[in-house]
């Protein structure tokens, strides 16, 4: 499929083709309004304002990863070291806020570290050939026992309040959730119509078909493991700067949370289709059912379960729909 | 090529092995302490869990697959051991029967998944890592439980001719899956299934029916490593065997197995699993300590891959 049949504007009145191009995120969509309703019979209280936003503010840093995670997934690849890069940019950030650096640099540095350890990852798996799956497995183990070792998981506080970049508001609005709605959007828009955006579909669709047409696949993959160390970047900025105090240790479970969202949000585990729109919502979708299960008196134990679930069926439901096209 | 192919399996496995023996060199002139038969007995002590599970593994990573959900069947069938003795009061011995078949029920499970549903095995086990040890979570409620009989220790701290029991255990494992890889017609299955899937499909072998019974293996081993585990330390919760499949993954690597399928033999994993479980000892007996022994471990896994690369490029 060319890059013109693709972004040709889909005319109003054709639904069914609407439906079948954003499907998954409809889907999701509808989900998190059904939930939303069926809580909030149970305990009006869910729909609180303060209990939505909190639940956006806390969780806008994995949708952001996801945005990543999903340009990665698309491309027919995979991270699982996402949450110990995490847990390590985000103790860079605070330990450079605690220590006195310009605020400014303690929002970046993070980012371009992200991005060079990425870009690295990147290097291994398009130049060595080596399977993502294992450097990053391996990256995992380096990442979070180096940042143990060296923090012994001590807690950062007393960081200065003009670096609390998270907590500001516009609107009552805390910036964390501008940040997800903003880079959603925008990466949505560039996966669509970019030169580079349409390259990672092509990549992930058909590898061989690709470099026939003459992409050059491996400084592609570099480039989009690169941008996914940025938005880890941004994660992890926003992630040490959600709270007064960072734990310098890596979050528990964050690498799967952040891939639930991509595989859940319609970004196929066969590379080559999905969309950022679709992960940004999944993330939600997530975030939504975790603070249901509170409202709902589950014990939060059996959230990890849910997780295994919701990406088995959507695995699931994604093969069968391929097997009958 | 068949003696091709098998001239590049020695050759790995001898590079491998004089690595070892160079570790071994550095590490007993390091420690004093490294080269005595406590030392060592202990080290095959603490090897055999993860070395039971790396067994399957190879047959997993021979057929092209991956298992990342081994560490979750792990800790899913330790606390379920734990549950069935204690909450529902099952005798010991057919509880531990019950939870080592859980294991092999849940490695079925991602076996049926693989085969049945066509999902790669990197993306069914991982949902199954989540799903497994979410399960052990849920049904744990973060309890512990302990107070297990004294002869339940036999297994995990005994020892029968002076030789802790769980390594007599890896020792006829080990034997019978290198009988089973290296000499029989399964085996011949596993490599053809991981060389070219749809030759060994179209040559009439039953590939589904061999997956599911590597995945289903994989399972039960994991479950039996529980059961030891469990033994060993006295106590169950459900955080066990987090990060196990690191470990094994990378002792298989180690040993020489192709992540790309077709390649590896038992005798190499299990030469993988001594090197690194003596890089283990020599970092902690040099006052390294377990989070710090994880970075190397890692580092190793994409060294092990980065070099077996090099080398396969170079005889191409």
């Amino acid at each position: 499929m060319t890059a013109e049949t693709m972004t040709r504007p889909i005319p109003i009145r054709r639904w069914k083709s609407v439906f079948e191009a954003y499907g998954q995120e409809i889907v999701i969509l509808g989900v998190i309004v059904l939930l939303c309703i069926g809580v909030w019979l149970y305990n009006p209280r869910f729909l609180g304002a303060n209990n939505f936003l909190s639940i956006f503010h806390s969780n806008a840093y994995i949708a952001i990863a996801a945005i990543g995670m999903s340009l990665v997934i698309i491309s027919g690849n995979i991270d699982v070291s996402v949450g110990s890069l995490i847990g390590v940019l985000g103790t860079i950030a605070g330990t450079m806020a605690v220590n006195g650096y310009p605020i400014i640099f303690c929002w970046l540095v993070p980012i371009l570290i992200g991005m060079a350890i990425n870009a690295g990852v990147g290097f291994l798996v398009a130049y060595v050939k080596i399977p993502s799956i294992v450097v990053t497995l391996g990256m995992l183990s380096i990442l979070k026992g180096g940042l143990i070792s060296v923090t012994g998981g001590a807690w950062i506080s007393n960081l200065p309040p003009a670096f609390m970049i998270a907590q500001f508001r516009l609107f009552g609005i805390p910036s964390s959730v501008y940040f997800m709605v903003v880079l959603t959007v925008l990466a949505a828009l560039w996966m669509k119509y970019s030169v580079f955006g349409r390259t990672v579909y092509a990549i992930g669709g058909n590898p061989e078909a690709a470099r026939v047409s003459g992409i050059r696949i491996q400084p592609s993959i570099v480039g989009v493991f690169t941008i996914h160390g940025m938005f880890a970047g941004i994660a992890a900025v926003l992630f040490a700067t959600q709270l007064q105090v960072i734990q310098s240790t890596v979050p528990p479970n964050l690498e799967l949370t952040v891939i639930t969202a991509s595989v859940v949000g319609g970004v196929s585990i066969l590379g080559g289709t999905g969309t950022v729109i679709g992960s940004t919502l999944a993330a939600i979708l997530f975030a939504a059912i975790g603070s249901s299960l509170v409202f709902l008196n589950v014990s939060a134990y059996w959230l990890r379960a849910v997780q295994g679930l919701m990406i088995l069926a959507t695995v699931l439901a994604d093969m069968a729909r391929r097997r009958r096209i | 090529m068949a003696t091709m192919v098998m001239n590049r399996v020695l050759r790995h496995e001898s590079i491998l092995g004089v690595l070892l023996v160079a570790a071994l060199f550095v590490l007993s002139a390091q420690s004093e302490h490294f080269w005595t038969a406590d030392n060592l007995l202990n080290q095959g002590r603490l090897m055999a869990e993860v070395g039971l599970i790396a067994l399957p593994m190879t047959f997993v990573i021979v057929t092209g697959g991956i298992d990342l959900s081994v560490g979750s069947i792990f800790g899913l069938s330790a606390i379920l051991l734990g549950v069935f003795w204690q909450n529902m009061g099952m005798p010991l011995p057919v509880a531990m029967l019950a939870a080592i078949l859980v294991g092999a029920v849940a490695g079925l499970g991602n076996g049926f998944i693989i085969t049945r549903f066509k999902v790669p095995p990197l993306i069914a086990t991982l949902a199954t890592l989540a799903l497994y040890r979410g399960l052990a979570e849920g049904i744990s409620q973060a309890r512990s439980v302990r107070g297990y009989p004294e002869w339940f220790f036999q297994l995990g701290q005994g020892e029968v001719l002076g030789v802790p029991t769980q390594l007599w255990l890896l020792i006829v494992c080990f034997a019978i899956a290198a009988f089973i890889l290296g000499m029989t017609t399964f085996g011949r299955t596993t490599y053809a299934i991981g060389s070219n899937e749809v030759a060994a499909r179209f040559s009439g072998l039953k590939v589904d029916r061999a997956k599911l019974l590597i995945y289903g293996a994989s399972g039960l081993i994991s479950g039996l490593a529980a059961v030891i585990f469990v033994s060993r330390v006295s106590t169950t919760r459900s955080d066990m065997g987090t990060g196990y499949e690191l470990d094994v993954i990378t002792a298989v690597v180690l040993g020489g197995t192709s992540i790309f399928g077709g390649r590896g033999t038992i005798i190499g994993t299990g030469l993988g699993l001594i090197l690194m479980q003596a890089l283990k000892n020599g970092l902690a007996l040099s006052g390294v300590k377990g989070d710090g022994t994880i970075v190397v471990i890692g580092a190793v896994l994409i060294a092990a891959i980065l070099v077996g690369n090099l080398l396969s490029r170079d005889g191409d």
